[in-house]
Order: C-alpha cells, then structure tokens, then sequence
C-alpha cells in the first residue's frame, strides 16, 4: 500500500504543496484554502478514519522560510482503527493570519485553536468562541512570536469593576 | 396543597463562581457554574492561572537546558517528561538506535516508578477531597516511599531533572533493587487496605457511580487519552500501540473499563498500579549492565575524568554547555504514556544548539476541555469527584 502522504497527495493534488517522512512521520503541507476539506477527508475516508486530533499548534518561522509565509499550523491525527499516525502543516502569511477552524470535525480541537490564537495571533474562522486561554482578555500581543521579546513584562490588569 | 405552592415559586437559574482558590480546584482552575439549585446547568472551565511561558523558556535556553523546564509540567510524574523530551530530541539527532540498553531500561523503570507516584497521588488526593481520609493516608505513605526510590536515584523527588539527551545523569545506587522490593511489598499492603477502605464502599460508590460520565465517542472526539478513555472502553494505550523504551518486551496488560464514569476511571487507574509494579520487577530482573550514555563526546558530555585530563574532552565539554547540542534542521513528534495520557513532544530544529520550537502535547489540557460537558445536568458535588478523576495538574495544562 502506498504511504500516507502519497495517498493524499493522489486525492487532492493541487491542494498539497509538499511531503516528507523525514525519521517516519508522515507529513503533508496543504494550502490552508483546502484545509478542512482534506482533514474532514481524513478524518472519514475508510482507509484513513483519523477519529483522534492529538495536538494542534503553530510555529513561526519568522526569518526562516521563503515569500511572506511565516507561520505554519501543524495538526498531529491519529487513527485508532489503522493505528497510524499523520501530521498536517498549512503555511498561514503575517498579514492574513487566518485558517479554517477544524472544531466542526473534532470537537477537541476548541481549545488548541485558542491557545493558537492567544500565542501566535492565528485566527481560525468559525471558530465558536476564539478567545484568548491561557494569557488573560488586557494581555497585549502574542508572546511566541519571535519578534516578542522574552524579557517584556505587562502589567497585571484585572477586570473593571 | 403543598404541590400548589411549589409551582407558584418563582425561581431562576444563579451563577455561582467556584475557584480559582477553591479547596478542591487543585491545580488553580476556576468554574464558571450556572445551577438551577443543585443541578448544574453549565459549566465553564477557565485555565491559565499557572501559566508561565514553557515554550518561550525553552526557546531561548540551548537543548539541554529544556529539562528542568521539563520537570515541572506533570509534577507528579517529571521523570515521564524528562523522558519524553529525551526521546523526541533523540529522534532529531538520529542516535535513537544507538541508546544503550541499559540506559533504556532504567528510562522504562523510572517512568513506571513516576506512574506509580502519580497515580499514588492522584487517587490518594481524591479520596481526601471526598472526605476519606485514612484512605488518602495509606497512599500518601506509599508514594513517599517511592519518592525515596526516585530520590535514591536521582537526589530530587518531585523535580528530578534525572534524563539527558543521549543518556542520563547517573546510574542507578547500589542496592536499588532490593530497595526497590521492600518498597513494592509495603505499597501491596497499602493497595489491598486502600482497596477494602473503598471500592465496595456504598458511600464512596454512590459518589463515583455514573458521574462525570462521558461516551466512548466523545471522549475520542474530546481527544481523550491515558485513563480516562480507557475507562470509556477504548483500548488505547501509546506504550502498546507505539511501543517504546523496553515495553515490547515485557508483559502487562492494559486495563480497560466501559462505562467511562468516575469509578470505572478509579478502576482503571488502580489496576495500572498493579501493571506497573509488574513491569518494573520484569525489567529489574533482566537490568543489563553496561554504560548509560551514548557513545558521543558531541551528544553526552565526556566523563568529568576525562574533562579535566584530555583537551578534547574539555572543549567538548564546554562546546555542548555554552552553544548547546548541535541538533540538525527538521521536525519530530514523539508520543509517550504519561501517566495521565498521551504526552508527544513536537519538536522543530532550525539547526544549532537551541530549540526553534517546543511543543508539548499535554494530555489534561484535553481533559479538562470536557470538564463541562462531564458535569452537565448533575449535582454540584459530582464535580469534585469528577475533577479528581481528571487528574488536572496546573503545570502540565497551563505550561
């Protein structure tokens, strides 16, 4: 049977930019237009059936990688039937840092994207309820992005009363 | 008459705000409950009240230096972290083959003995907050008593900092295995009375008995993972599906519930102690000799002998302290069993001695996403058991 990434590859063509199995994982790097479309795929198609969303997170490649594609989101699925695994990567640009939001596949998946957002500033459209999680509503910025330097501090604003 | 009356009364849902500083919301979690009298309506869950910037740290300190941040994401378990980061950067290094087996095999049994701290813990915590103390006590003592093992080896108990890229920090002391077989058969006794104390225990029963139930369908859809989707019925466990260290060769089983309720979760959890024990002798009785560090001046610094005699050594030495472990450019997820699920570090190199990026994929977070939807409809009280059974620890889900 072929490996993952080309099966996916072979079903949505255009949609995948690139793969590798660099040290055996499985990865696919998607135009984010089509995101949704191949996760719900693999998520349903009965030679995939990745029921589980283990970990949703973003990297910021500030500096790193070519054209204006600075972050890339990065979905880690898992497949309890077949026992394997696959990671999705979708390059996200600075000045339109949006993507779909996956929540209506796996509802687990709520929760990563607001940690993406508070941390990276990602905006996942239809998302039921992006707000900030970990950092508090006043917090100012995203604090792993690189430009973000380590040492800022901010004032502790509570809630008005 | 008295039926007439009631159904004048005008009564309306209130919101009542439980935590952050809450006796049982250990952990700093805050609930946001909206009750009509007892029963819960909603329940909102707010966390971040312990978050501290572990990515940002690790991303500005070089590889090695990630361990001690390592330590104080599942506090209970540290040793499984150490690991797991070890193993993911492993990974990137391509030396995963090469790791002695002896070093794997004290790995398997320090994560097991942090299993047991864990769950140690966790169940002993949970009793005392449903009022069974004497319980709480006998697994209290017998998690000390392990703590003194992982202290034994490593001088720390909770932050054991013990793991290292490419090996460990020391190797075992002597007599640890006879040490180590006095502890187990203490920790028998108080497993046999902590189990009489409760689980045929009518009180206890009625609090842990179809509360905070979840299906085997949302908890997969929640992303559950470790007990609490075992307990739902989902045979899922990282150390059978992915074997790692030495867990293909040793023999345990995976204890699976199907209710997915707050006592098939107590279940679940206390036959896991019983495994873990059992994989711990197995791996005792077979501990190969040898080294424990990988043979690699640039990975696993040279022998402190070696360091002050030998010029190489001692620029090896100071190369891997003050630029870092040279990791080459690429990406690695690497999931493990934590005590509480799946724990996966992702890790991204852009070259050099520091991390570009490091994730970890920390399975209460998941958990307590569906502390809600668990409570939803029941009482007030079903909260803390439910909440216990989740297990959250604020350094693991807050980071």
């Amino acid at each position: 049977m072929a490996e993952l990434r080309e099966q996916v590859k072979r079903k949505f063509g255009d949609a995948v930019l690139s793969t590798h199995a660099d040290f055996g994982d499985q990865t696919v790097l998607l135009r984010k237009e089509s995101a949704l479309e191949v996760m719900r795929w693999l998520r349903d198609d009965p030679s995939m059936l990745f029921n589980f969303m283990m970990d949703l997170t973003a990297v910021d490649y500030l500096g790193k990688k070519p054209g204006d594609q600075r972050f890339e989101v990065v979905y880690h699925l898992y497949s309890l039937k077949h026992n394997h695994r696959i990671r999705v990567k979708a390059p996200v640009a600075e000045d339109d840092p949006t993507i779909d939001s996956v929540v209506s596949i796996w509802k687990g998946a709520d929760w990563f994207e607001r940690e993406a957002w508070d941390l990276y500033g990602i905006i996942f459209k239809g998302h039921p309820n992006l707000k900030r999680i970990l950092l508090y509503e006043e917090f100012v910025g995203h604090p792993l992005r690189k430009e973000y330097p380590i040492r800022k501090r901010q004032p502790l604003i509570g809630p008005e009363n | 008459m008295m039926k007439d009356n009631r159904m004048d009364l005008h009564t309306e849902p209130f919101v009542l705000n439980m935590g952050p500083s809450h006796p049982a919301t250990h952990g700093t979690v805050r609930f946001l409950l909206k009750m009509d009298g007892e029963r819960i309506l909603h329940c909102e869950t707010e966390i971040g009240y312990l978050h501290r910037g572990f990515e940002k740290h690790c991303e500005n300190g070089t590889w090695t230096q990630v361990f001690p941040y390592t330590d104080r994401l599942n506090y209970n378990s540290a040793i499984q972290n150490n690991v797991a980061y070890a193993l993911a950067a492993e990974k990137l290094l391509g030396i995963t083959g090469k790791m002695p087996e002896r070093c794997t095999a004290i790995r398997t049994i320090m994560c097991e003995l942090a299993r047991l701290a864990d769950h140690y813990t966790g169940l002993g915590a949970s009793m005392l907050e449903l009022g069974a103390l004497t319980a709480f006590l006998y697994f209290v003592e017998a998690r000390e008593l392990v703590w003194d093992l992982i202290e034994s080896v490593c001088g720390a108990r909770l932050t054991s900092n013990y793991v290292r890229i490419g090996g460990l920090s020391t190797d075992l002391p002597e007599g640890f295995a006879a040490h180590t077989k006095q502890v187990f058969a203490t920790n028998r006794v108080f497993w046999t009375e902590f189990d009489k104390l409760l689980t045929k225990n009518r009180i206890f029963l009625d609090r842990m008995r179809d509360t905070g139930a979840l299906s085997r369908e949302d908890s997969i859809a929640f992303g559950f993972t470790g007990p609490l989707l075992r307990a739902a019925g989902v045979e899922y466990d990282v150390r059978k599906a992915h074997p790692y260290l030495m867990y293909d060769q040793v023999d345990f089983d995976v204890p699976v519930g199907f209710a997915g309720d707050n006592f098939d979760r107590y279940l679940v959890r206390m036959e896991e102690i019983n495994q873990s024990i059992r994989i711990v002798e197995q791996v005792l009785a077979k501990l190969p000799s040898g080294p424990i560090n990988v043979d690699d001046p640039a990975v696993r610094n040279p022998s402190k002998e070696a360091v002050k005699s030998r010029m190489e050594s001692m620029i090896f030495h100071f190369k891997n302290t003050i630029e870092g472990i040279q990791i080459p450019a690429g990406e690695v997820y690497v999931p493990t069993e934590g005590s509480n699920g799946e724990v996966g570090f992702y890790l991204v190199s852009v070259g050099g001695g520091k991390p570009w990026k490091c994730r970890v994929r920390p399975p209460c977070f998941a958990l307590t996403q569906a502390v809600g939807e668990m409570v939803k409809g029941g009482f007030l009280s079903d909260i803390i058991p439910t909440f216990d059974m989740v297990n959250l620890i604020g350094g693991e889900c807050d980071r």
